[in-house]
């Protein structure tokens, strides 16, 4: 049995603990930017909890998806804007 | 350039129909109030589109229309980062070959106006805009329009007011028309000019006018740049906007300078009933997604409703009201008022200083309303 979920963070894998969100696992990853604001500053999570949409990335290809809302899965690929993703 | 001294004059409503006629009054040496019973861009020029678009629903509405989107391109070198203009010109998309060969005579009226089209086949509108569901037979591509944001634009136009020495007052709610005045709630203004620019709100300071609300729908979505890269409309939208019907809506999306996508659009009379009616609004968005099946994976992150100043032959109302002296009307720009905007004030101050109006300014005269009651 598998104690840990590969997830792709930005290109590179990542073996993340189970059950976590993809806000945690990119916060234990040293994710500093999950996105862009309009002007051009970088967003990370401020709620953790759906409500104030800062930590927004991309979940396998659908954008603006809510890190702190959503579970890792495996084989999920996440990019942030550390991956100059606008 | 400012001409020499010129009377006084009042524009009621700083909308972006008021803000054009300030503008072009202020420059042409009239000293100029603007009055608003909120503030500026707070009424219909705030919930629209911004499409800066060549309309050919009839002659007249194309000539008035060619000729702003002329202005708009002789005003965009002054406009400023708040009005977001971009030049991605319209694709009016064809769904079938009986559309598409609309598409070849809508190209011909464009060029007998002066409006330069291209004809898109289907697969150069793919390549155009690839989220466009496949199957589309093809588009009418006219280069020359644009999108701007319309509450940005309305305040550039106040600033250059301003700066030929307009002032403007919000929260100042004309409450009557006078002969050669307006009387608001604590201060009565006298002028030789008194423009009723007041949008759909126009019918209440002047009766007579034949200007209903017009009810519309628009949803936004959150940012998704290069999802849309020109002003979509299909080709039926036309037959919707006209057709003076209880209900109807039209395939009309738009790229926003954010990256969000606006998408419309829909028509109801219901008076001054403003709230979302969910049918119709699922409705518009099925039609959306009925030619952009991909809008349906984006988030909506606002909804909301405004109201056109609609009158009965879709014409707008520019030109003199007899019956009370002094008083100019430039309203009943239904949808266009964006783009008519900049031609609607040109016509207006042409024919008060009595100068040869660019175009053929009868048609718009608030006076057919007075032979039409009379016939």
């Amino acid at each position: 049995m598998s104690e840990t979920v590969a997830i792709t963070i930005d290109a590179a894998e990542h073996h993340v603990a189970p059950g976590i969100s993809v806000a945690s696992a990119l916060l234990n990853a040293s994710v500093a930017s999950f996105r862009r604001s309009r002007g051009g500053d970088a967003r990370a999570p401020l709620c953790g909890m759906g409500v104030c949409q800062e930590c927004r990335v991309t979940i396998d290809g659908a954008a603006h998806q809510r890190a702190c809302m959503v579970t890792v899965a495996e084989g999920m690929r996440i990019v942030t804007a550390t991956s100059a993703e606008p | 350039m400012t001409s020499a001294r010129r009377a006084d004059a009042i524009v009621i409503g700083a909308g972006i129909v008021g803000a054009a006629c300030a503008a072009a009054l202020a420059r042409d040496g009239f000293q100029v109030t603007v009055l608003d019973r909120a503030f500026p861009s707070a009424g219909t020029t705030s919930v629209g589109m911004g499409h800066i678009v060549a309309m050919d629903d009839s002659p007249e509405q194309l000539a008035l229309s060619a000729y702003a989107q002329r202005l708009w391109h002789d005003l965009a070198p002054e406009l400023d980062p708040r009005s977001e203009l971009d030049h991605c010109g319209t694709l009016w998309v064809a769904e079938d070959d009986a559309q598409f060969a609309a598409v070849r005579a809508k190209r011909d009226v464009y060029a007998a106006a002066g409006i330069a089209s291209e004809i898109l086949d289907a697969r150069a509108l793919a390549d155009a805009e690839p989220n466009l569901r496949p199957g589309l037979a093809g588009a009418l591509y006219v280069t020359g329009d644009m999108v701007v944001y319309p509450p940005g634009a309305t305040l550039r136009l106040l600033d250059i007011a301003r700066a030929n020495g307009a002032r403007v007052r919000s929260g100042e709610e004309a409450v009557e028309i006078l002969p050669n005045g307006v009387r608001c709630v604590h201060e009565t203004y006298h002028a030789e000019v008194v423009i009723n620019a007041a949008g759909p709100l126009a019918a209440r300071l002047t009766p007579g006018l034949p200007i209903v609300p017009r009810k519309g729908h628009l949803a936004i979505t959150d940012r998704y740049l290069g999802f849309v890269r020109h002003q979509l409309v299909e080709l039926g939208y036309l037959t919707s906007a006209h057709v003076m019907t209880n209900e109807s809506v039209a395939f009309n999306v738009q790229p926003r300078a954010t990256g969000q996508v606006l998408i419309g659009s829909s028509r109801e009379l219901v008076e001054w009933e403003a709230s979302l009616n969910r049918d119709i609004l699922a409705q518009m968005l099925r039609r959306a997604e009925a030619f952009m099946p991909a809008l349906g994976e984006l988030s909506v992150i606002r909804t909301w409703t405004g109201f056109r100043p609609a009158t009965p032959d879709k014409l707008p109302l520019i030109g003199p009201w007899d019956a009370v002296p002094g008083l100019w009307i430039a309203s009943g720009h239904e949808g266009l008022g964006i783009t008519t905007s900049l031609s609607t004030a040109r016509l207006l101050v042409d024919q008060i200083v009595g100068r040869a109006p660019a175009i053929d300014p009868t048609p718009y005269w608030p006076a057919r309303v007075h032979s039409a009651s009379a016939a």
